[in-house]
């Protein structure tokens, strides 16, 4: 399995990327192969207030439905619109297009509490 | 024991399959305190034969819609069924299958799931339609619970002169979560909601506005107003309407309604002593993803053939568990069968036609009791149904009539005591004149005027 | 094959039903404010036509009279024709609900001797006819609960405890009623362990909803233990009565110490399930709680029997009437026919047949629990999967083929791959070993050819359909064109 090392993970497979003074998040593919074929995603809103450990959206597949979990709290900035409509982007390209919000971190030194590449990896090996 | 195929050769095999010697041994799970009590007191088995002429003299002690002529009204009517409507719902095909949850099995339900919800939104006007609710008290329930999670919202108007059934039941969903129904009052003169009234209810807090169509009196309401009221407050407006009388009057897309609930039963359904019946849901494609209760969407199959599928089931309980947008896992299918096919048997002009006789035979009740000095209650525009006062209490009348052949109602008194001296009369495209002749003969009769 | 909609074969003028023509036209009779600017487009057809439509999309559909359903948690039992045929009598279909008291002595009286029968197989005091379903049963007695701890002014208790293998309608009803959920793992043994619901009780916990037999196919053993902590912590018992036909004459929710229990009438008591409806989910519950039921209540009063409105403490409706009544009727019927040492037979029937099946399979799929389960039992296609890549969807889909209904997949969700099956007490051994031998060959064919399972079906009316593409992009209603 490929885990890029220039991001950290959470527990619930976000990942979360420093891009300048935001934080990009997305899931990983790990989580994208769990759920199958993506038929809705239910993003914040620019403005949105985000809470490390709470639910900032859902993400649907035909038989299942997931909490998307923040892996960092701070303000959304950016949402990616145009994944809404190319659910396929979630999955195919999980690490770059199908990033889903950018949060201005409120304490940046949460990134610390997550895991990194390697840890992720194995954290994978456990649960698959 | 009936209906079991067994023989006492197959259940000995079934046994020594399983090593065991007798049926006793795989109940060993179930403490012996509790299998010591666990045998019911029940009359003992009887035949087929017996059972039928028990059941056939129980229901002799009733007296249905075939003995009585029928002037009652309240959301069920004795509205004529054409055969092809029961001879298709008591196919096994249809009647015994399970819900259609492996498409490949049911594409005939589907299909006919699919064509519901089409007639249901050519009906009402409205983009999107449900395979069904319960019935539509329970669909209202429903409405008003969406509107308030759509709007973040928790207080719900309900006229006053919307179903008693449907405000009941949508107070005890409400209640439990929070939100609160007030009523809004009717006018005196006109049965009408008072609209005068809703507009000084309406606030930021209000999630959502539930007028009827015609009302629960029977009185034509100024929907479109009372929608415009609605929105200009931020709230939804829900509209319940009873489906026949869409053959004539405008449908709730019409005037703007956000959510369309209603009752089906006059869609082909026997009265059935109130159950089951056929809850009608409708809404603005908005609300989709709020929406409870089944949907089926249209879809190809892995040969690229059309195929349909039950659709968006993420919203229902059983993957959303806790956080579905209800808890509701059965529709009525069966009944929204019979509604489809009693709509295309009728057809846009059956259906206009059987509005119209309806209507038209109200309208004669209506001249004809005026004529003998009874005074309907109130004096705005109807279309089958109205309310008139009696000289005395109306429940009392109501027995009276009913020994005499003839079954108006329901009584208003129980749920409007202001009203204990007026009882409701439909008449459906199945009442004669001569049979609405007999009637104001009777009630002339009993009421001395 | 294909079938075209009604809408696709609509013409203008063409008729099914006439109608006597009406005499007055629609501005004489209403404000023309209130009409509508143009008619519906509903079907125009002739009856010829629509009678050929359904009896074309009849035959696409698995049902209970042709095909085997070993639906776990359902019970697909065949249903008995003379119920029908019953229900058909215009003395019940065509009684009108606002009909006063005195017309309707007969329906009160079904009424009556369903509710009484109802309490005595269940063990309860008390029975309401009147939710519509099961779900409506469940969210009406936890209603009911709410409303007793509420009048013994016990109105903190927010939460309750439901095990990880409940029916999702469970934690929706909970929802329905304002409170929240606590889910409890279930036990090395697949069951409620004690132990566990000690650490998730507490002094806000408003009740526990219990499935017994679990959707495992596990009777609860220790239930009286169960009941009596729940109790002592100042919370009801709820018993998710689904699974009923495991218990007729054999044990009772109401000698279990639950408090309350809803009755799926299409499963347990034979009702049709109508592609997904009407059912009727009456409850059975303790003395203690019979005030706070939905109003009316029937009452014999002067010898007659007659609706009670007058209820202060009731919880208020859940259905527009007095539940689905003709439901009742079929359900009346049964138990009329069967008396109880019939229902007492038909559980041994369901018991006996679950364990033969799994029995019969035990060396195809893995059994995830020991020993013998009531009237289901929850097998997985774990290892299968792990050598052949084939999952549990793959062989659910190939029965089809078969022309035997799915069981239930994936469920409870603390299975993986897992078949949930019940066979129930009507169909026959012939029919149980056909079933044993078509998983066997299944099983091998997912060894040897698993393309005709990752395919399959093969031979139904649709292959596998694109339920993706239905949720992307909805199309739920027909178009022109």
């Amino acid at each position: 399995m490929q885990v890029p090392d220039d991001r950290k993970y959470a527990q619930t497979h976000e990942w979360a990327k420093v891009d300048g003074d935001l934080i990009r998040v997305g899931i990983t593919d790990f989580a994208g192969e769990q759920l199958g074929d993506i038929i809705f995603l239910d993003l914040p809103e620019v403005g949105a207030e985000v809470r490390q450990g709470a639910a900032f959206g859902e993400i649907e597949s035909v038989k299942a439905v997931s909490d998307l979990i923040a892996p960092i709290s701070g303000e959304v900035r950016e949402v990616n619109e145009p994944l809404m409509d190319d659910l396929d982007g979630v999955t195919s390209d999980p690490w770059e297009a199908g990033w889903m919000i950018a949060v201005a971190p409120e304490d940046p030194s949460q990134m610390a509490a997550l895991m990194d590449a390697a840890a992720y990896a194995e954290h994978c090996e456990r649960e698959a | 024991m009936p209906w079991a195929p067994h023989s006492e050769r197959d259940r000995r095999e079934m046994l020594q399959a399983l090593g065991v010697d007798a049926v006793d041994a795989l109940f060993a799970g179930i403490p012996e305190s509790l299998r010591a009590t666990a045998m019911p007191d029940l009359p003992a088995p009887i035949t087929e034969m017996e059972l039928r002429d028990e059941a056939r003299r129980l229901a002799a002690c009733n007296r249905s819609l075939d003995e009585l002529v029928c002037f009652a009204g309240g959301g069920i009517y004795d509205r004529f069924i054409p055969a092809i409507v029961g001879s298709v719902t008591s196919r096994p095909e249809f009647a015994t299958c399970y819900t259609p949850y492996q498409p490949e099995a049911s594409q005939g339900t589907l299909q006919a799931m699919f064509e519901y919800q089409t007639m249901i939104c050519e009906l009402t006007g409205m983009p999107i339609a449900n395979a069904s609710l319960y019935d539509g008290a329970t669909a209202m329930g429903e409405a008003v619970l969406m509107a308030a999670d759509a709007t973040s919202r928790t207080r719900a108007l309900m006229a006053g002169a919307l179903s008693p059934a449907a405000r009941q039941v949508t107070r005890t969903y409400c209640e439990a979560t929070g939100i609160e129904v007030v009523e809004v009052p009717w006018d005196d003169a006109s049965g009408q909601t008072d609209l005068a009234a809703l507009e000084e209810m309406l606030g930021d807090d209000v999630a959502c506005v539930a007028v009827q169509q015609p009302n629960y009196f029977g009185a034509l309401e100024e929907m479109a107003e009372a929608a415009s009221l609605a929105h200009e407050a931020g709230a939804l407006f829900i509209a319940m309407v009873e489906p026949i009388s869409l053959g004539v009057l405008a449908p709730p897309g019409e005037y703007d309604a956000d959510l369309v609930v209603g009752e089906g039963q006059p869609l082909g359904l026997a009265p059935g002593f109130g159950g089951p019946l056929l809850g009608l849901f409708a809404c603005r494609e908005e609300h989709l993803r709020r929406m409870p209760g089944r949907v089926v969407g249209r879809s190809v199959d892995a040969e690229g053939k059309l195929a349909y599928c039950l659709t968006l089931q993420t919203r229902e309980q059983h993957i959303r568990r806790g956080r579905a947008t209800s808890n509701i896992c059965t529709n009525q299918g069966l009944c929204a069968l019979a509604a489809a096919v009693y709509l295309a048997a009728m057809g846009p002009e059956g259906l206009r036609e059987v509005a119209l006789l309806g209507a038209g035979r109200a309208h004669e009740l209506h001249e004809l009791l005026t004529d003998t000095g009874l005074q309907p209650r109130f004096g705005g525009a109807f279309l089958n149904e109205f309310v008139v006062r009696v000289p005395g209490d109306a429940q009392e009348l109501v027995r009276e009539l009913c020994g005499r052949g003839r079954l108006v109602g329901p009584a208003l008194g129980r749920d409007y005591p202001e009203l204990s001296d007026c009882l409701l009369l439909a008449a459906t495209e199945r009442r004669t004149r001569d049979e609405i002749e007999g009637l104001v003969e009777a009630v002339r009769r009993m009421s001395d005027v | 094959m294909s079938e075209p909609t009604l809408f696709d074969l609509s013409q203008p003028g063409k008729r099914c039903t006439r109608m006597p023509r009406p005499e007055r036209a629609a501005e004489e009779l209403v404000p023309t404010r209130h009409l509508r600017a143009e008619a519906p487009a509903l079907p125009e057809v002739s009856e010829p036509e629509i009678a050929r439509h359904y009896a074309r999309l009849a035959a696409w559909n698995f049902n209970v009279d042709r095909n085997f359903y070993p639906l776990g948690s359902c019970t697909m039992k065949y249903n008995p024709r003379a119920h029908e045929a019953i229900a058909a009598d215009p003395g019940w279909a065509r009684l009108h609900p606002a009909t006063p008291d005195e017309c309707v002595q007969g329906a009160l009286e079904l009424i009556a001797e369903l509710e009484t029968w109802l309490a005595a197989i269940l063990g309860m005091d008390a029975v309401s006819l009147q939710p519509p379903a099961g779900a409506a049963g469940e969210f009406t007695s936890l209603r009911v609960f709410r409303a007793w701890h509420d009048a013994r002014g016990d109105a903190a208790r927010t939460r309750v405890i439901v095990p990880d293998t409940a029916h999702g309608t469970n934690p929706a009803s909970v929802a329905r009623c304002g409170w929240e959920v606590t889910v409890l793992p279930s036990g090395e043994d697949g069951r409620v362990s004690p132990e566990a619901l000690a650490d998730a009780l507490g002094d806000d916990v408003a009740a526990l909803m219990l499935t017994n037999p679990n959707t495992l196919g596990l009777f609860e053993t220790r239930v009286l233990e169960i009941a009596e902590m729940v109790h002592d912590a100042g919370a009801l018992m709820y018993c998710d009565g689904a699974n009923l036909n495991a218990l007729l004459g054999h044990a009772r929710p109401g000698d279990m110490g639950f408090d309350a229990v809803q009755v799926n009438l299409h499963k347990t008591f034979s009702t049709p399930h109508g592609g997904g409806g009407p059912g009727a989910g009456p409850i059975g519950v303790v003395a203690k709680l019979e005030p706070f039921l939905p109003a009316p209540r029937l009452v014999e009063r002067e010898g007659a029997l007659g609706w009670d409105w007058d209820r202060p403490q009731s919880i208020g409706k859940v259905q527009a009437w007095f539940g689905n009544f003709l439901i009742a009727v079929r359900a009346w019927a049964y138990i009329r026919a069967m008396g109880a040492e019939g229902l007492r037979r038909v559980t041994e029937d369901a018991v006996l047949a679950a364990n033969y099946v799994r029995g019969a399979l035990r060396d195809t799929l893995d059994l995830p629990y020991p020993g013998a389960c009531m009237h289901e039992c929850v097998l997985s296609a774990k290892t299968l999967a792990g050598e052949t890549g084939v999952r549990a969807a793959d062989i659910a889909k190939r029965l089809l083929d078969y022309d035997i209904h799915p069981p239930t997949m994936y469920f409870p969700l603390v299975v993986d791959e897992a078949l949930m099956i019940e066979p129930t007490e009507t169909e026959s051994k012939a029919t149980l070993d056909r079933f044993i031998a078509v998983m066997r060959e299944i099983a091998r064919d997912a060894a040897e050819h698993p393309e005709l399972l990752h395919d399959a079906p093969h031979s139904t009316p649709v292959r596998r359909v694109d339920e993706v593409t239905a949720a992307r992009k909805p199309v739920l209603r027909w178009r022109e064109g």
